[in-house]
C-alpha cells in the first residue's frame, strides 16, 4: 500500500507515528483516569481508532512478516483454483466489504451493553486490547492458514494438523455451540417484542416484504438484487411508520400484543417453515436485505456518534465488578470477558476466515488488511455499541436491563429499587422514555438490543428531531436487530438441518438426501427442537433468559476461539517457528483459562446452575413455592432447566480441556521432530501462473 | 490512484464508476453472487466448449449454492 508514508522508518513515517501513539494515549488517559465528571465519547472513540491504527501498524504486521510470513509472490487458492465461481481472485476492497458483512452480526452490539453494568472503562479496554492481540490475530491467523490450504475449513484444518479425533471433537462442539448461539439471538427478539404492539407488527410486516421480494427476484425481474432490496427497504419503513397506528389503534393494538412465552413458539414455527421452504421465497430476500440493512445502521450509528458527540452518564466503573451486578451475575474475571465475546475476540470468526474469504484474496499480502483490519472494524463496532449503552441515563439502563425478580413490574417499584443502587432514577423519567419511544414499558428488556435502540435513537433524535421521531428511530433499530438476528436464525437452521441429515445419514442412508421430504422435515424438526428448547427455557425463565443464556453462549464461543488460536498455535510449531508460540499462545491459554474458570463457578458456587437447581429442588422437597415460580409444575421445570445447563457447561469444560490436551500432544510430537511438519499446500509463485 | 494531468472532471467521473463498481460488486459478494462477467470471462478463456448461463440462470444457482455448505455469517 502506502509504503513511504506509513514506514516507521522514514522520518516522517516516525513522526507521524510518534504523533498517531501521544494522540492516542492521551485520549486514553482521559477516558481511564477522569472520573467523578462525565466525560465525552469522542475521546473513548478517538483512543479506539488510535489504538486500532497502531494495533494494525505494528503488531498485525507482526504477525503477517514474522508469524504467518506471508508471500505476495505466492500464488493463492483464488489464482490456484480459480473457477470462477468460489475461487475468484477478487479486488482486495471488495474481499474487506464481503468479509466484514459476513463477521458484523448481532454479537457486538449485544455484549458490550450488557457488560455496560460494569462502567464503560472495563468493556472498552476489553475490547480495545482483546481485539489487538486476540480477535484480531485469531481471524488473521485463520485467514493465514487457510490460503496455505487450498481455502480448508476450520475441521478440516484440525484434522489435518491435529488429527481425526479432534477435529470430530471440534465440530461437534461447534453444532452444539451453534444451537446455543440460535436460541440466544432469537431470546433477545423475544425479548424485544415482549408486550410491544409496533415492534411485533414491523417485524411480521418483514414476512410479507420478504415473500414480495422473492417473487419479484424469481418471476418478475431476476437477480436484481440491489433493485429489489430497495423497494424492500422502503416497504420496511412504510412498515414502521405503519407500525404506530397499529399501537395507538384499540382494536389492532391488542392483536400485535403478545407475552414471551408466545412469541417464543411463533419463532420456532417460522424457523422451521423458513428452512423448510425453498430458499428463493423467503431465506434468501431476507438475507438481501438484512446484509444491506445491517452495514447502513452501523454507517448511520457511527455517523450519530460522530455528529451528537454525546456524554458518558454511566460512570467509567460501576460497584458491579464485585459480581453482584442485576444484568448478569459474575465477577469482573472471568464474567467481563465470555460477556464481551464478538468485537473482542469470537470463535464464530474462526469458520468465515476459513469459510468463503480465502478463496477470494488474490494475493497473500491482501490477508492483513482482510483478516486483521475487518476483526478492527467489528470491534470499532462494539465500541460504538458501548457509546450508546453508556450515554443513556443509569437509571433507564438498569430499569431496561434487570430482571423484574430483581426491579419489580411497576415504574414506582423500579425507580426506587434503581435509586437506591445509587443511580437515582424518579418513575416519572421511565415512563417517560417508554412514551417517547412508543412502548408502553421499558422494564426488564434485557437482551441489549432494546438498550441500544433507545441509546440509538436518542443520538438520532439530537441531530434530526422532531416530533414522534424517537418512536420511529428505536423501532427501526429494534427491527434491523430483528430482521438480521431472525436472518441467522433461518440460514443457521438450514445449516444445522444439514449438518444433522449428515449424521442422520450414517444409521440410515436415505435420510441423507437432502431433497428427500422425509429427511428435510424430520431433521429440521430435530434442528428446530434443538435451539427451540433453550429459547423456550430462556422466554419462560424467572430471571429473564439472558441472564442465564447469556454466559452459556459466551463460554461456547470463546471455547471455539480458544480451540482456533490452539490450532494456530500447533502450526507454528509444526513450521518451526517456536519462538513465536506466544502470539497466538498466551491469548489461547487466556481464553482457556476465562472459559473453564466461568464454566466451574456456572458449576459449583453461589452463582451457579447447580446452586439454582438445589435452591429449587429444596423448595419442592419443603413443600414451599420460590418466587417468582408460581407453581410446584414451574419449580420443577425450572431445576431441570438448570440440570440441562449444568450438563451442557460440563461438556463444555470437557471439551476444551480434551482439545488443550491434543494441541499438547501435538506440540510436543513436533518439537520432537528436526523438520517443519505442517501440511502447507507446496509453494507456487504467483508469476508462474497464467492471470485469468 | 495513478494521477495524469487529464481534465479533473474526467478523472472524478472515473473514480465514482470505480466506486459504484466497486460497491455493486461488493454488495452482490454479500448476498453469494460473484461477479457474472469475470465468470463469463472465466467460461470463455478456460472452457471454450461450455455453454455460457444467462445472468439469471448464474444468479439463480448462486443463491441455491449459498445456503446448501455450512458456516456463512456470524452472531
Amino acid at each position: 500500500m502506502n509504503a513511504t508514508a506509513s514506514s516507521p522508518s522514514s522520518p516522517a513515517g516516525k513522526i507521524l507515528w510518534a504523533a498517531i501513539a501521544i494522540v492516542g494515549a492521551f485520549c486514553l488517559g482521559v477516558v481511564a483516569l477522569r472520573r467523578g465528571e462525565p466525560i465525552n465519547a469522542i475521546w473513548l472513540v478517538a483512543a479506539a481508532i488510535a489504538v486500532f491504527v497502531i494495533g494494525y501498524r505494528f503488531y498485525g504486521t507482526f504477525i503477517n512478516n514474522r508469524v504467518l510470513q506471508l508471500d505476495p509472490s505466492r500464488a493463492t487458492p483464488a489464482v490456484l483454483r480459480n473457477d470462477g465461481l468460489d475461487y475468484v481472485p477478487t479486488d482486495k476492497w471488495v474481499v474487506f466489504g464481503h468479509h466484514f458483512a459476513a463477521i458484523a452480526g448481532a454479537g457486538p452490539l449485544v455484549g458490550p451493553v450488557l457488560a455496560a453494568q460494569m462502567g464503560y472503562l472495563p468493556g472498552t479496554l476489553w475490547i480495545l486490547f482483546g481485539v489487538v492481540f486476540a480477535g484480531a490475530v485469531q481471524d488473521f491467523m485463520i485467514l493465514g492458514l487457510s490460503i496455505r490450504r487450498d481455502g480448508r475449513s476450520l475441521g478440516n484444518m484440525l484434522r489435518d494438523e491435529l488429527g481425526p479425533l479432534p477435529g470430530i471433537v471440534a465440530m461437534f462442539g461447534v453444532l452444539v455451540l451453534m444451537m446455543i448461539v440460535l436460541a440466544v439471538l432469537a431470546l433477545v427478539v423475544v425479548k424485544a417484542l415482549t408486550h410491544s404492539p409496533w415492534g411485533t407488527f414491523t417485524v411480521a410486516c418483514t414476512i410479507p416484504i420478504a415473500l414480495l421480494m422473492g417473487a419479484y427476484l424469481r418471476w418478475f425481474r431476476p437477480g436484481r438484487i440491489l433493485e429489489v432490496s430497495l423497494i424492500g427497504l422502503v416497504l420496511l419503513l412504510g412498515s414502521i411508520w405503519l407500525g404506530k397506528a397499529v399501537y395507538d389503534s384499540p382494536v389492532w393494538g391488542p392483536m400485535f400484543d403478545f407475552d414471551a412465552k408466545h412469541l417464543a413458539w411463533m419463532l420456532i414455527a417460522y424457523g422451521f417453515c423458513a428452512s423448510v421452504l425453498p430458499v428463493w421465497l423467503l431465506l434468501a430476500p431476507r438475507d438481501y436485505l438484512s446484509t444491506f440493512l445491517k452495514i447502513g445502521t452501523i454507517a448511520l450509528l457511527a455517523l450519530a456518534i460522530f455528529l451528537a458527540a454525546p456524554m458518558l452518564q454511566l460512570p467509567a466503573v460501576t460497584r458491579y465488578i464485585d459480581g453482584t451486578g442485576p444484568v448478569f451475575a459474575g465477577n469482573l474475571f472471568p464474567f467481563l470477558f465470555i460477556t464481551i465475546a464478538c468485537g473482542a475476540v469470537s470463535g464464530w470468526h474462526s469458520i468465515i476466515s476459513s469459510g468463503t474469504t480465502p478463496k477470494l484474496l488474490a494475493n497473500e499480502g491482501q490477508a492483513q488488511l482482510v483478516g486483521y483490519g475487518g476483526m478492527l472494524m467489528e470491534a470499532f463496532v462494539a465500541i460504538m455499541a458501548l457509546v450508546a449503552a453508556a450515554s443513556l441515563h443509569p437509571g433507564v439502563y438498569f430499569a431496561m436491563n434487570s430482571p423484574s425478580a430483581l426491579i419489580g413490574t411497576t415504574v414506582e417499584h423500579a425507580a426506587t429499587t434503581i435509586s437506591q443502587w445509587g443511580f437515582v432514577v424518579t418513575p416519572d423519567q421511565l415512563t417517560q422514555t417508554a412514551k417517547d419511544i412508543g412502548e408502553n414499558s421499558i422494564l426488564s428488556r434485557a437482551g441489549g438490543a432494546p438498550t441500544l435502540a433507545v441509546g440509538m435513537a436518542q443520538l438520532l433524535h439530537g441531530i434530526i428531531p422532531g416530533e414522534g421521531m424517537m418512536g420511529f428511530w428505536y423501532h427501526y433499530a429494534i427491527l434491523f436487530e430483528a430482521l438480521f438476528i431472525l436472518t441467522t436464525v433461518d440460514a443457521g437452521t438450514r445449516v444445522g438441518r444439514f449438518m444433522i441429515q449428515e449424521i442422520a445419514g450414517l444409521i440410515h442412508k436415505p435420510l441423507q438426501q437432502t431433497e428427500s421430504w422425509t429427511g428435510n422435515l424430520l431433521a429440521t424438526a430435530i434442528c428446530v427442537a434443538l435451539w427451540g428448547y433453550f429459547l423456550y427455557q430462556g422466554a419462560v425463565d424467572p430471571l429473564g433468559g439472558i441472564n442465564t443464556l447469556w454466559p452459556l453462549f459466551g463460554i461456547a464461543n470463546q471455547m471455539l476461539a480458544a480451540i482456533a488460536l490452539m490450532l494456530c498455535t500447533v502450526v507454528v510449531v509444526k513450521l518451526k517457528r517456536q519462538r513465536y508460540m506466544w502470539a497466538p499462545g498466551i491469548p489461547a491459554i487466556w481464553l482457556v483459562v476465562c472459559t473453564l474458570t466461568a464454566g466451574w463457578e456456572k458449576l459449583s458456587g453461589p452463582i451457579s446452575f447447580t446452586a439454582a437447581a438445589n435452591k429449587y429442588a429444596q423448595g419442592i422437597a419443603d413443600g414451599k413455592l420460590i418466587a417468582p415460580a408460581k407453581s410446584v409444575d414451574e419449580m420443577h421445570r425450572i431445576v431441570s432447566n438448570n440440570h440441562v445447563d449444568m450438563v451442557l457447561t460440563g461438556l463444555f469444560m470437557a471439551l476444551v480441556v480434551a482439545m488443550v490436551l491434543f494441541a499438547l500432544r501435538a506440540i510436543a510430537r513436533a518439537t520432537q521432530m528436526d523438520r517443519p511438519t505442517a501440511h502447507e499446500e507446496p509453494y507456487v509463485a504467483l508469476s508462474s501462473v497464467a492471470q485469468s | 490512484m495513478i494521477a495524469t494531468h487529464a481534465a479533473p472532471h474526467r478523472t472524478l467521473r472515473t473514480a465514482g464508476r470505480a466506486v459504484w463498481k466497486w460497491a455493486v460488486q461488493t454488495a452482490r459478494l454479500c448476498c453469494g453472487v460473484p461477479d457474472y462477467d469475470v465468470y463469463v470471462r472465466h467460461l470463455k478463456q478456460h472452457h471454450p466448449g461450455r455453454k455460457i448461463p444467462s445472468y439469471e440462470e448464474f444468479f439463480r444457482e448462486r443463491q441455491e449454492a449459498r445456503y446448501k455448505g455450512t458456516g456463512g455469517r456470524c452472531c
